[in-house]
C-alpha cells in the first residue's frame, strides 16, 4: 500500500471508485441514484426505441429486455463469483454448478411436472414460490459447504481443477438422472414469480422487463450485502487469507473457516441466479449447465476487476451484453456476426491478456491493484 | 451393485483397464513434469493432448486414408500410423511451448501471482478447445483408418488380447522408461531436476531456467502427442472437447501417484485405467466419468501427497 499519494493528508482521487469517494456524500448519492435509475429505465419502449432518433445501445437481433435480463443474471453470478475468487482468492472454475443445483432445486420443488410430485409422491403439491425459494438458496449454499470442507484444506490450483471436476459432475448427474432431473428431457413448467396486478400477472411468459427489474433489485439488495461484509471483520479476513494465509493463520484468522464461509456465501448467489433463472425460463435441461458458461463468468470477475464490486458488476454486464449488441451491429451492417459462436474463443484471449497486460482488471479494487505491483518488483532469479 | 458383472468380466475389465491407463499415464506426465518444475498445474495441457488427436486424424486423411480405404500390408499399416505419430507429437509439443510462451512465461517475468497463471492457463486452454471446435463445427471427427486390428490375437485367462491393446501397452511403456532414462541420466535431464528441486539455485549454478522450463513443456507435449495417437487407435474418433474430462482424468493419475513425481504419475495413470473399469462395471457405465473424480476428491482428503509422494526432485536427487 506505499503507492497511495498522500497530498494534504488525503488520498489523490484516483479512477472512477476514487472520484465517486472524492464526491461529498449527497452527490455521491444523488449519482448512484440516477445511474440505478437508468438501469431500470433501460428496458422500456421510450428509452429503448425513443421516437425520431435511434439508440446505439440497444441490441438489434435479440429483444432488449431479454438481453438486459441475461446481463442481470450473469452480473448476479459475477458478484456471487467475485466474492469467492476476488475477496478470499480461492479460484472456483465450477461456479456454474451452483447456479445449476439453485436452478434445478427450484425447479424440482415448484413445478408441477416434478418428479418429486409426479412419481415418488415426496410433495402432494408444489410448493408455493416464495416459499421455495429460501430452501433452494439453503440447499445451494449446503452444497458449496459440502464441497468445500474437504477440498479448501488444498492448495489453491487443486481446489481449482476440484471445483471444475465438481461442475463436470453435476453436468454429468444431470444428464444421466433421467430418476430425478430428467435429464435431456429436463423439467417443464416451472411457474414464474407471484403477483398480479389488475388480474394480469405481473410476471409472465412474453415480457421479460418485470423479470429484467426483480433480478436487478435483487443485485442491489445482494451488492448492499455484499459490500457491508466486505468491510466487515470476515471481508478483511477474507483480505488477510488472499494475502498471505500462512501469515494470516498465524495472526489468529481463522482461515478455514472464513474460506468455508466464502465458499459458502458464493454458493448462495450463484444458486439464487440459478432459481431466479429457472422462474423465468420456465423449462430447463441438462444442456444449459456447460462448462464454458463457467468460465465466462470467471472471464466476467477478471475482465471487470477481481476484488471490486463495481468490476464485478461492469464485467458481468460486458459478458453477457458486448456479445449480443456486436450481433445486432453486425446485422445492422448487413453482416452474419456470429457472436455466440465466437465470444468463448474471444474471452480466452481476453484472460490471457488481461493476466498479462491488466491484471487488475477494468475497475480495480485499490487495495489488489496494490498488491499485483508490489509483487511486480520481486521478480525472480534467472529469467 | 453389480458384483457378479464385476467377477464375469474381470479379466477383460483389467486389460481394457490397462490400455486406457496407459494413456492416461503419458498425459499425466505432462502435469507432472510441469507441477514438479514450476509448482504450476498446466490446465492447458489437455487441450495439448486433444490437438494431437486432430493433427494425427489430418495427417491421414491427407495421405489418402479414411475409414473407407485402410493401408493394407503390415509396413505401409506402419508407416502411415508413424507419419500420423510424428505428426501429433510435433503438433502437441508445438502448442505446449506456445502455451508456455504466451501464457506463462510473460507472467512469470511479471512474477504474477499463482491464481494469475491459472486463469492464463485456463484462457489458453479455451482458446485452442475453441479454435479446432470452431474448425470442426463441434462435431465428433471419426474418419480415420485402421491401421492397427482390433481383432482378438490370442488370450490369456480369459481376456481377449487385441493388438490395439498391444501396441498402447508396449508403446506407452517405451515412451515411460525413455522419459525416465533421459530425466536421470542425461546432461538436459540433470538440469530439469536441479531446477525442480530448487530454481533459484539452479538457475546461480549455470543452469538455463527458461530453457529448462521450454524443455519440461516440450517433454510433455511429446508425450500427449503419442498418447493422442493412441487414443485414436483405441476410441477411433475425437472431439473438440475430448480433452477436458480426458485432461481430469489424467490428471487425478498424476495426484493420484503424487503430482511432481514421474513414475508415480505412471502408477497413477495405471491404477486409475483399472479402478475406472472395475468400478463402471460395479456402478454402471453411465457413471463412469465420475469415478476419477471422485478417486480425485478421496486422494486429495486421504493423502494428498500421493502414493509415491509429490516431488521429482527429492524423489530421485
Amino acid at each position: 500500500m506505499t503507492d497511495v499519494q498522500i497530498k494534504n493528508g488525503a488520498p489523490e482521487p484516483r479512477g472512477f471508485t476514487g472520484k465517486l469517494n472524492a464526491m461529498s456524500k449527497p452527490g455521491r448519492w444523488a449519482a448512484i441514484t440516477a445511474l440505478v435509475a437508468l438501469f431500470y429505465l433501460m428496458p422500456l419502449g421510450w428509452f429503448a426505441d425513443p421516437p425520431g432518433f435511434y439508440n446505439p445501445l440497444v441490441t438489434f437481433s435479440s429483444d432488449f429486455g431479454t438481453v438486459l435480463f441475461d446481463a442481470a443474471i450473469f452480473v448476479l453470478l459475477a458478484i456471487g463469483l467475485n466474492v469467492v475468487v476476488g475477496f478470499a482468492g480461492l479460484l472456483d472454475l465450477g461456479y456454474f454448478g451452483f447456479f445449476a443445483v439453485g436452478a434445478y432445486a427450484m425447479a424440482l420443488l415448484t413445478s408441477p411436472a416434478s418428479k418429486l410430485i409426479t412419481d415418488y409422491h415426496w410433495l402432494d403439491s408444489p410448493w408455493p414460490w416464495l416459499a421455495a425459494l429460501p430452501v433452494a438458496i439453503v440447499i445451494t449454499a449446503l452444497t458449496g459447504v459440502l464441497l468445500g470442507w474437504p477440498t479448501l484444506r488444498l492448495r489453491g490450483d487443486y481446489l481449482a481443477i476440484v471445483t471444475l471436476g465438481f461442475a463436470e459432475m453435476i453436468r454429468v448427474i444431470a444428464v444421466q438422472s433421467e430418476w430425478v432431473l430428467g435429464g435431456d428431457r429436463g423439467i417443464s413448467a416451472i411457474p414464474h414469480p407471484p403477483g398480479e396486478i389488475g388480474g394480469e400477472p405481473i410476471f409472465g411468459f412474453v415480457d421479460p422487463k418485470p423479470y429484467y427489474w426483480l433480478v436487478l433489485t435483487v443485485i442491489i439488495v445482494v451488492v448492499f450485502g455484499v459490500r457491508n461484509l466486505a468491510r466487515s471483520r470476515v471481508g478483511r479476513a477474507w483480505v488477510s487469507i488472499r494475502e498471505d494465509e500462512d501469515a494470516a493463520e498465524l495472526m489468529g484468522v481463522p482461515t478455514f473457516k472464513f474460506k468455508l464461509w466464502a465458499f459458502a456465501i458464493g454458493a448462495t448467489i450463484g444458486g439464487l441466479s440459478g432459481a431466479l433463472w429457472a422462474s423465468k425460463v420456465n423449462f430447463m435441461n441438462s444442456t444449459t449447465f456447460s462448462l464454458e458458461n463457467s468460465i465466462l463468468v470467471l472471464a466476467a470477475v477478471i475482465l471487470g476487476g477481481a476484488g471490486s464490486i463495481p468490476g464485478a458488476i461492469l464485467g458481468g454486464f460486458l459478458v453477457a451484453y458486448v456479445p449480443e449488441w456486436l450481433r445486432g451491429l453486425g446485422g445492422f451492417l448487413g453482416l452474419d456476426i456470429n457472436t455466440t459462436e465466437y465470444r468463448y474463443l474471444i474471452f480466452g484471449l481476453v484472460l490471457i491478456v488481461m493476466m498479462i497486460f491488466r491484471p487488475q482488471g477494468i475497475w480495480p479494487n485499490r487495495r489488489r491493484e496494490a498488491e499485483i505491483k508490489d509483487r511486480q518488483k520481486e521478480v525472480a532469479v534467472g529469467e | 451393485m453389480d458384483f457378479s458383472e464385476l467377477f464375469r468380466n474381470f479379466p477383460e475389465l483389467t486389460t481394457t483397464g490397462l490400455t486406457q491407463g496407459a494413456i492416461y499415464a503419458l498425459v499425466a506426465l505432462g502435469y507432472t513434469l510441469v507441477y514438479g518444475v514450476l509448482r504450476l498445474i498446466n490446465f492447458a495441457h489437455s487441450e495439448v493432448f486433444m490437438v494431437g488427436t486432430f493433427a494425427a486424424m489430418w495427417t491421414w486423411n491427407a495421405l489418402g486414408f479414411n475409414q473407407n480405404l485402410s493401408p493394407s500390408g503390415v509396413l505401409i499399416s506402419a508407416g502411415v500410423l508413424i507419419a500420423g505419430l510424428l505428426a501429433a507429437v510435433a503438433v502437441s509439443s508445438a502448442t505446449a511451448v506456445a502455451v508456455e510462451l504466451t501464457a506463462y512465461r510473460p507472467l512469470r517475468k511479471r512474477n504474477a501471482p499463482p491464481l494469475a497463471f491459472l486463469i492464463s492457463a485456463i484462457g489458453a486452454s479455451f482458446v485452442i478447445m475453441e479454435i479446432i471446435g470452431i474448425a470442426t463445427d463441434r462435431a465428433p471427427y471419426g474418419n480415420m483408418p485402421e491401421l492397427v486390428s482390433n481383432k482378438p490375437l490370442f488370450t490369456i485367462l480369459g481376456a481377449e488380447i487385441t493388438p490395439v491393446q498391444i501396441v498402447i501397452v508396449v508403446g506407452a511403456l517405451v515412451m515411460l522408461v525413455g522419459l525416465d532414462w533421459f530425466i536421470n541420466n542425461t546432461r538436459l535431464g540433470r538440469g530439469v531436476r536441479a531446477v525442480a528441486q530448487d530454481p533459484d539455485s539452479a538457475a546461480l549454478m549455470g543452469v538455463n531456467k527458461g530453457r529448462v522450463i521450454g524443455l519440461v513443456f516440450l517433454l510433455g507435449g511429446v508425450m500427449a502427442g503419442v498418447a493422442a495417437v493412441f487414443a485414436n487407435l483405441k476410441y477411433g474418433f475425437t472431439k473438440f472437447n475430448l480433452g477436458f474430462l480426458f485432461g481430469l482424468k489424467a490428471f487425478t493419475a498424476a495426484v493420484l501417484g503424487g503430482i511432481g513425481n514421474l513414475r508415480g504419475a505412471v502408477l497413477g495413470g495405471l491404477l486409475l485405467g483399472l479402478v475406472e473399469n472395475y468400478a463402471s462395471a460395479l456402478v454402471g457405465t453411465q457413471f463412469r466419468d465420475l469415478v476419477a473424480f471422485v478417486v480425485l476428491i478421496a486422494v486429495l482428503m486421504f493423502r494428498p501427497t500421493g502414493i509415491l509422494g509429490e516431488s521429482l526432485g527429492r524423489a530421485r536427487a
